[in-house]
């Protein structure tokens, strides 16, 4: 394994009586792109304000680029590129001028910043509105902004705090594709997020978080080959509509959702005309890829997104 | 040391701007920035308040008041009298309203303060530099005030420039504890509260419109709470050479030390908000 960029044990953040951060153990390695998968509340953003020498550890250690975040706080914070849940550009200032005086908190000189600026807006797609206030932006363009942002300090570590959350499908598509580029220029990513899609389309490797605690860890696909089978049949019917009878043997396993059927099986195929055969096929019968939503169910027996 | 040397220093410096020892001074840059967009109402503003004060008390109320009476207190006008007052009661409500709102636009509204903290930048910095920028504004009102009251009459120049130090550091007296209050409750009720029953009174009856002698003895007795009357005081020494009540350097020790206390007790809160 290459150089580690952070290394947590035990590491847990209480605030008052609440446990936010449960004693999690992370390892995270140079030049990947590594996600933290959870539903709200589960301690995902808690544990990026630590790693982001913000928010001090309640308890266990935790080392980022090698250094204490706590007692070289300032040094740590030198090095990352943070992209926070909210938006928080400054409105009183143009787009172009967030990014100057970002790069002065830096402490870097306007000279240096100048060409930087003009990259960055590029690299945001926004070199169009650099004069403009930022309160005139569309939500995605705030966002490429707050990422762009981030980047002024060329940081080796982008700690990305939910980034789509609230966008639309296309303006997600756009970011996603910024961030690979990121990604591929050399950045280690960070990453938390509650969509499963975005989990595997950005990370190298994840760790699911509920409750505070850690459920499982690995590569989207390990995760899915280990807690999920290969394909699932979804059957939309509702749960007192439905004879369970007429299930038996025709997946390895079946979880009952209200609203719909999950059949985890190798052969999706197979399982849609069985469950046609048995006369369930007006019922709506849908075979796709498993994903990692199927994963968190199968660990936490909750669906991610309520 | 060899010209070469020489050099090599010169260049390091430049890489390392003055921000490099005292980062505070990066909040105090985008600060100003932001408040060059308002400048011109600043400005307009910063002129046209106390020239109505000036004008309508000053010499309105000046030319209805017994003039015998008024030859009697400091600078031999009510004009005279009221000028220096004025232009440290207007530093003290800029500096009120520039560490009560900004303060939670920045670690609740629009959260940039926590934009802040995820930069090298510490919670002491944004202290220290809001501080600045406080100070810093101060004086550019002061001396547009300092300009209305010479072309009026009412202080010799030097007088009136020696008045918007005393200004400032009247600004800074109330900025700093205004910010750890703001820091404390961060509530818009509270806020409001101190406005209308701290800083408003305050405004009234520090000495600043009538010499506090006019006031009943128990109202005269709390005046030294006042650190408004402390920088009135101060602003008349420093405007027309009036005796001060106290020795001027407790006045000052009193300001000096409100602005000091004041910032070491706003870091705490601004932390405990922004790195929990």
């Amino acid at each position: 394994m290459s150089e580690l960029i952070v290394e947590a044990e035990g590491l847990t953040k209480r605030f008052g009586d609440r446990v936010a951060v449960d004693a999690i153990d992370v390892k995270i390695a140079q030049g990947e792109a590594f996600g933290f998968l959870g539903p709200n509340g589960a301690g995902k953003s808690s544990t990026m304000r630590m790693i982001g020498a913000v928010s001090p550890p309640s308890a266990g250690t935790l080392r980022v680029l090698g250094m204490d975040p706590v007692r070289q706080g300032v040094d740590v914070r030198a090095r990352l590129g943070v992209v926070p849940q909210e938006d928080n550009l400054d409105r009183e200032l143009t787009v172009e001028e967030n990014l100057l005086i970002y790069g002065r908190y830096f402490g870097l000189s306007r000279r240096e910043l100048r060409p930087r600026i003009t990259e960055l807006l590029e690299f945001a797609e926004l070199t169009e509105r650099r004069r403009d206030k930022t309160e005139t932006l569309s939500g995605g363009m705030k966002r490429r902004l707050t990422i762009a942002r981030a980047l002024v300090n060329r940081p080796e570590i982008v700690l990305l705090d939910e980034p789509t959350t609230g966008l639309d499908p296309q303006a997600r598509h756009i970011l996603w594709d910024r961030l690979r580029r990121l990604k591929r220029r050399g950045a280690s990513l960070i990453l938390t997020t509650h969509y499963m899609d975005e989990a595997e389309q950005l990370c190298d490797r994840l760790v699911v978080m509920d409750e505070a605690k850690i459920v499982a860890e690995g590569s989207p696909a390990d995760l899915i080959a280990a807690h999920a089978s290969r394909e699932v049949v979804e059957l939309h019917v509702a749960e007192d509509e439905l004879d369970l009878a007429l299930l038996d043997g025709v997946a390895d396993r079946i979880e009952v959702l209200p609203d719909r059927v999950l059949c985890y099986t190798g052969d999706g195929d197979g399982t849609a005309a069985l469950l046609a055969e048995r006369g369930l096929a007006r019922a709506g019968i849908v075979a796709r890829r498993a994903s990692l939503e199927d994963v968190f169910l199968r660990l936490t027996g909750r669906t991610l997104v309520e | 040391m060899t010209p070469r040397t020489s050099s090599e220093t010169s260049t390091r410096d430049r890489a390392a701007p003055l921000s490099a020892g005292f980062p505070a001074v990066r909040v105090l840059e985008a600060r100003l920035l932001a408040a060059r967009r308002t400048l011109r109402s600043a400005v307009t503003s910063a002129l046209l308040n106390p020239l109505l004060y000036l004008l309508a008390m000053g010499l309105g109320i000046g030319a209805v008041a017994d003039p015998s009476a008024a030859a009697d207190l400091p600078g031999g006008s009510y004009l005279a009298f009221l000028a220096p007052g004025l232009l440290v009661a207007s530093a003290m409500q800029l500096a009120a309203s520039e560490s009560l709102w900004p303060l939670m636009v920045g670690l609740e509204w629009n959260r940039t303060y926590h934009a802040v903290v995820a930069t090298p930048l510490r919670p002491v910095d944004l202290v220290l530099g809001n501080l600045a920028f406080v100070l810093v504004r101060a004086a550019l009102a002061g001396m547009l005030i300092a300009l209305v009251i010479v072309v009026l009459g009412a202080a010799p120049i030097g007088g009136a420039l020696a008045a918007v130090g005393v200004a400032v550091l009247v600004a800074g007296a109330f900025a700093a504890p205004i910010a750890a209050f703001t820091a404390k409750v961060r509530s818009h009720p509270a806020m409001t509260a101190l406005m209308r029953f701290g800083i408003v009174p305050l405004f009234l009856f520090s000495g600043t419109f009538f010499p506090i002698e006019n006031l009943p003895a128990p109202l005269q007795a709390v005046a030294p709470v006042s650190p408004l009357w402390h920088g009135a005081e101060l602003a008349r020494l420093a405007a027309l050479g009036a005796p001060t009540a106290w020795h001027p350097g407790a006045h000052t020790g009193i300001l000096v030390g409100l602005l000091v206390g004041g910032a070491v007790l706003a870091e705490r809160p601004i932390r405990a908000v922004l790195c929990r």
